[in-house]
């Protein structure tokens, strides 16, 4: 059947997901629904003891069995040691047909690739898959159709029930005996745990993972006991250096310097741009140069920023210590000057995956930007973007929270070069769709931007804000001009993950890569 | 133009390619790979084969490792390590000629 935004979703695909099309971004507004609940075990007895020794141990006391689904955060990011130390557990103890929910997996998650290979793992949900699992499910290795979804859905995922997760392990940077868990005032600080929130509180069996076990009470904690079964004490959850590592330095790329101009020149422009305005952005180099130059507008003309919102990073914290922003709201830590901000400055604070940008709760933070500032791997003339597969077809990328802040913000900009290498960034048709057009509102690039036609109020900004104009279509058309115009990318035929939409619906599809053909 | 010995143009850095042309047993053998072979593989092939058949190479195995240059640099990459392959001095290249 074909989408909301014209792809073909076969139908045996629906069927072996049980997903419906993408039927538009407001297409679920108002729809009534009854929360999933877990089945715990209550902890009468204030003798019994939730230590646990190992993985092993906590795998044995939750029931842990084939074909069940467990689940992990991704807080310490390339850092991360718990979801191989839990995986390799699990294969060493026979078990077969797992399910892993995770909120993202990474490089740091490459070993694991043996057990999808023999079967251990045959499923998969996660924002996205770098690296060599990345390979493996583009390879068709995986088993089950790979799910993709965005940090809001993934929470609306599990509250709606269409996951159930039996073993919840959450990694913590300190733990009391108890169960209370804190981001902060271990030897692997990773900020907050925005995305554990929903597994301690939807998960039959909740694990804590900790390599630093403090007195009780380590308050006021991010995840509570009351949600907590097991504390788990390992020798170390993650590598500090590579949780949260050096602010990145500002980047000297004449090009990005170029775009973020722009950006900065056509936000400062808009009716949104005024005090208080809530703005979220990310860490790549145009993104970190746009608020620098947003900032200097600010001072100018004394305009704060109320808040900042989403993953966040040493600029914003600056801007915050500066008075510009009055509430920085927080669901990832980029680096070391973040987490310790999180930690210690009070109009620094943690929320949760769902009050960030969970489409199904009674409204998340991202319904409230102003704006954002993302960036694309690909956009295209309906305005479409894709950021999870390359220019081979290969999965290497994760949705994150682009969907979401782009569905939610009144004014969503997306900055990209014109050209990656001599793939055309603003291209005909996007390889996957993963945010749809109708969520996109200015496209920037080096040589001018765009504005989406759904959005003639914006195009009043544009005129008045000295950047080049110019339609999508001229964008592509100059971009081909330099690089020719692409053959569509070969594919085999079997689909082996879907893009779901924030609303839980398949908005596309990703099928097995294969070695390139000539044409005869 | 004759090939006589191994011909090496070009880097791999972004944006280049690194042509190496070799004697060959009969016809042009080549061997291409891309970063968007998918997108611009056929279009690539075209461009190389045309450039060889414009300088007279009828004979060599030619390797083009891409790092996704444009048909500007492909086309001057196999043009110097064909004029290195065939050990052309700078006088010999058709400036004007062939070479364009």
């Amino acid at each position: 059947m074909i989408n909301a935004v014209g792809r073909d979703i076969p139908e045996e695909v629906m069927k072996a997901t049980g997903r419906d099309i993408f039927r538009g971004s407001l297409y679920h507004d108002n729809r009534e629904y009854t929360k999933a609940a877990p089945t715990v075990r209550a902890k009468i007895d204030p003798t019994r003891s939730k230590l646990v020794g190992s993985i092993r141990e906590a795998l044995n006391r939750c029931g842990a069995h084939d074909g069940m689904t467990i689940s992990f955060h991704h807080h310490f990011r390339e850092g991360d040691y718990v979801v191989n130390m839990v995986m390799e557990e699990i294969h060493n103890m026979g078990l077969r047909n797992i399910r892993i929910c995770a909120s993202s997996l990474g490089k740091a998650h490459d070993p694991i690739v043996p057990y999808i290979e023999d079967g251990t793992i045959t499923s998969i949900l996660s924002s996205g898959v770098r690296g060599k699992i990345g390979e493996a499910i583009s390879n068709g290795k995986l088993r089950d159709i790979a799910v993709m979804y965005s940090h809001g859905g993934r929470v609306r995922c599990i509250e709606e029930g269409r996951v159930h997760i039996d073993i919840a392990f959450i990694g913590a940077p300190t733990a009391d005996e108890c169960g209370n868990l804190r981001p902060n005032g271990g030897k692997s600080n990773c900020g907050v745990l925005s995305y554990a929130y929903a597994d301690a509180q939807y998960a039959d069996h909740v694990v804590a993972v900790t390599d630093c076990l403090v007195p009780f009470p380590n308050i006021p904690a991010s995840i509570s006991m009351v949600n907590v079964d097991y504390v788990c004490t390992v020798d170390a959850i993650g590598d500090p250096a590579k949780i949260a590592t050096g602010a990145a330095k500002p980047t000297t790329d004449q090009r990005k310097l170029l775009m973020a101009k722009y950006c900065t020149d056509f936000v400062v422009a808009t009716p949104y741009f005024k005090e208080g305005f809530i703005y979220q952005t990310g860490v790549g180099g145009a993104s970190i140069a746009s608020t620098i130059y947003l900032a200097e507008v600010m001072r100018q003309r004394n305009i704060r920023m109320g808040l900042g919102l989403g993953g966040i990073a040493t600029p914003m914290v600056r801007l915050l210590e500066e008075g510009l922003i009055g509430k920085l709201v927080d669901t990832q830590d980029f680096d070391l000057g973040a987490v310790e901000s999180v930690g210690s400055n009070p109009n620094h604070i943690e929320i949760t995956g769902s009050e960030y940008a969970n489409p199904m709760n009674k409204g998340a933070y991202v319904n409230q930007l102003d704006f954002v500032i993302l960036a694309a791997l690909e956009v295209d003339i309906h305005f479409n973007c894709n950021v999870i597969t390359d220019s081979t077809g290969l999965i290497t990328g994760a949705q994150g929270g682009h969907p979401d802040t782009a569905a939610g913000a009144k004014c969503t900009i997306v900055i990209t070069p014109l050209l990656q290498g001599r793939s055309p960034a603003v291209c005909a048709d996007v390889t996957t769709v993963t945010t749809p057009g109708e969520s996109v509102d200015v496209v920037v690039t080096e040589y001018g931007l765009a504005v989406n036609p759904l959005r003639p109020d914006l195009m009043e900004a544009a005129r008045s804000c000295g950047v080049p104009i110019y339609t999508i279509e001229e964008l592509k058309d100059m971009a081909y001009a330099i690089v020719g115009t692409p053959e569509p990318i070969q594919f085999g035929d079997r689909i082996v993950g879907i893009v779901e939409a924030r609303d839980g619906s398949i908005i596309d599809v990703v099928r097995q890569i294969k070695e390139f053909e000539f044409a005869d | 133009m004759e090939i006589k010995c191994t011909g090496v143009a070009g880097t791999m850095e972004s944006s280049d390619a690194m042509v190496t042309i070799e004697q060959g047993s009969g016809g042009i053998q080549l061997q291409l790979s891309s970063p968007v072979i998918h997108r611009f593989g056929n279009h690539m092939r075209s461009v190389i084969l045309e450039t060889l058949d414009r300088l007279g190479v009828k004979d060599a195995v030619v390797t083009v490792v891409d790092k996704g240059a444009l048909d500007c640099t492909l086309k001057a990459r196999v043009e110097g390590a064909a004029f290195r392959a065939a050990q052309c001095s700078e006088e010999q290249i058709p400036w004007g000629g062939a070479v364009r």
